[in-house]
C-alpha cells in the first residue's frame, strides 16, 4: 500500500462514478436495469423522490459494505451475501422511516420492501463492489441510485402533469386555465404502459444527441 | 481467486445471519415505542378527520381529548359489552368470529358544531390488500357527518384516491336508510346524481378499490343495525 500514490478523495476518476450513471451510463436508459419500479411508483411526483432518495441510500451503503467485506465473501455464496446485505439495509429503512417519518412511510407502503426486488441494486454489487475499494464503491451506488432516481423524477413529472393534471398535488393545469379549451386529462398517463413509453422516448432523446451509445 | 475452504463457507454464512438477525431485532426493539406511537396517534387522527377535523401530528392528542368523549363495544344485538377497551379493539380479528361473538366498537364524539356523533370503524379488502377507516353518523344514525378512509397499497392516483378530501367529501349528508331499512352507500361508475341520497362517485381506474370500498361500508354497518334501531333519534 505504501508504494501506491494516495488518491484524492474526489478525484476526476471518482466524480466519474457519480457523474457517469447521471448520462452515458444510465442504469435505466443505458442498461436498461430497474424498469420494473420505475413503472410502480411514477404516478405521482412525491413517491417518485420519496423512492429515488430511499434507492439511493440503499445502493450507496450496500455497495458500501460489500465493497469492506468483499475479500471475506467466499465467491460461491456471494450472491446469497448480496441478497442478505441489501434485504438487511432497506428493513432497517423501512424500520427507521416508520418510526420516524411515519408520513412518509405510508406514502411509499409496499415499495420500500420492493427496493430488495431492485436488479440495479444487486447489478452494482456484483459488477462494481465485489470489485473496488468502498468508497469508490460508495460513489459508484449514490451515482446510479441518482441516475435511477432522476429517471423517476422526469417520468413522474410528465405522467402526474398528462394523467391527473397536478404537480405535487397541485392543480397546475386547472390554475393556468387549460381546461377552458377543451383539453382532458390524458387517463393512459396513469396507467403503467405510459411509463414505458415516456423511458423509450428518454432512450431516444439521449441517443440522438450521443450517438456512440447507438449500436453498442 | 481466492479458494475458501467449505468450512469457511459455513461458518461465514453462519456468523452473517447471526450477526444480521441480532441487528435486525435490535433496531425493531429500540424502534417498537416509536413506531407503536405513530400508530396511535395516526388511528387517533384518522378519527378526528372522519369527524371532519384536521389534525396535524401535534396537536392529535389534545383534540381527540377535546372532541372524543368516549369509546364502548357493543355486540351485534345492539346491547353495550363491558369490560373491553373500545380503542385495542381490532377490527379485522373480530371479522374473523362468528357475528354474535364480535365486539363493535363506537366512538361518541361531539364536534364544534355541537352535533352528536358517533364514530364506526370499517375495514374490507381493496385491490392490493386491506382498505379500512371511519365512518361518523349524526344522531339520526342515518346521515353521515363525515368519513375517512385509508389504504395499505391502493395504485396512487387510482385506487388511492379513496383517501382524498375529494372523495371522502362526497359521502357528507349521505343516508344509509331508505324508509327505515338499510340501504348503505353504493359507489356508482360514471357518477352519481346530485339528489341521490345513497350514491357516491366511484374513481375510474380504481374499479375494484371503489367496489371493495361499498362492499366494506355495507358489511361493517350491517353489523350495527340493532344498536341504530334501539339509538336513533
Amino acid at each position: 500500500m505504501s508504494n501506491q500514490e494516495k488518491e484524492p478523495v474526489f478525484s476526476a476518476k471518482n466524480l466519474k462514478l457519480l457523474s457517469e450513471p447521471l448520462g452515458r451510463n444510465n442504469p435505466i436508459t443505458v442498461q436498461v436495469l430497474g424498469i420494473c419500479s420505475a413503472l410502480a411508483v411514477t404516478v405521482k411526483l412525491k413517491p417518485a423522490i420519496v423512492m429515488a432518495l430511499s434507492v439511493m441510500i440503499v445502493t450507496g451503503f450496500s455497495n458500501l459494505v460489500i465493497a469492506s467485506l468483499r475479500k471475506f465473501i467466499p465467491d460461491r455464496i456471494r450472491i446469497i451475501v448480496q441478497l442478505v446485505v441489501i434485504a438487511t439495509m432497506v428493513i432497517l429503512v423501512d424500520q427507521f422511516l416508520k418510526a420516524y417519518v411515519f408520513d412518509v412511510s405510508k406514502q411509499l407502503s409496499v415499495f420500500v420492501g420492493l427496493i430488495i426486488t431492485n436488479c440495479i441494486i444487486m447489478g452494482r454489487l456484483e459488477a462494481f463492489a465485489m470489485a473496488n475499494k468502498p468508497w469508490p464503491s460508495f460513489l459508484d451506488g449514490i451515482g446510479n441510485g441518482a441516475g435511477y432516481g432522476m429517471i423517476l423524477v422526469i417520468v413522474a413529472f410528465f405522467r402526474e402533469l398528462l394523467g391527473s393534471g397536478t404537480l405535487f398535488g397541485y392543480p397546475v393545469l386547472e390554475k393556468l386555465g387549460i381546461y377552458k379549451t377543451g383539453y382532458e386529462n390524458n387517463g393512459m398517463a396513469i396507467l403503467p404502459p405510459m411509463a414505458l413509453i415516456i423511458v423509450g422516448l428518454i432512450i431516444w432523446v439521449q441517443r440522438s444527441r450521443d450517438k456512440s451509445l447507438i449500436g453498442k | 481467486m481466492k479458494h475458501f475452504s467449505n468450512r469457511y463457507i459455513f461458518i461465514f454464512s453462519a456468523v452473517m445471519v447471526i450477526a444480521v438477525a441480532a441487528l435486525l431485532s435490535l433496531a425493531a426493539t429500540l424502534l417498537q415505542p416509536a413506531q407503536a406511537r405513530n400508530l396511535e396517534i395516526e388511528k387517533k387522527r384518522n378519527m378526528l378527520e372522519s369527524i371532519n377535523v384536521e389534525a396535524n401530528r401535534e396537536n392529535t392528542e389534545e383534540l381527540y381529548e377535546k372532541y372524543i368523549k368516549e369509546g364502548f363495544v357493543v355486540n351485534s344485538e345492539g346491547n353495550p359489552v363491558e369490560g373491553i377497551d373500545a380503542f385495542t379493539v381490532v377490527v379485522k380479528n373480530e371479522q374473523k368470529k362468528p357475528l354474535e361473538q364480535q365486539y363493535l366498537p363506537v366512538f361518541r364524539a361531539e364536534p364544534a358544531d355541537g352535533e352528536k356523533v358517533i364514530i364506526l370503524p370499517v375495514e374490507g379488502k381493496g385491490l392490493w390488500g386491506p382498505i379500512y377507516g371511519y365512518v361518523s353518523l349524526r344522531s339520526d344514525m342515518s346521515t353521515i357527518y363525515g368519513t375517512n378512509f385509508d389504504h395499505k397499497g391502493e395504485t396512487p392516483g387510482l385506487g388511492a384516491e379513496i383517501n382524498t378530501s375529494d372523495f371522502e367529501g362526497q359521502f357528507r349528508g349521505k343516508k344509509l336508510f331508505e324508509n327505515g331499512s338499510f340501504t348503505s352507500i353504493k359507489v356508482l361508475k360514471g357518477g352519481a346524481g346530485e339528489n341521490d341520497p345513497h350514491g357516491v362517485d366511484a374513481i375510474s381506474g380504481g374499479t375494484i378499490t371503489s367496489k371493495g370500498l361499498e362492499k366494506m361500508i355495507f358489511d361493517c354497518l350491517d353489523k350495527y343495525n340493532s344498536y341504530f334501531q334501539k339509538n336513533k333519534i
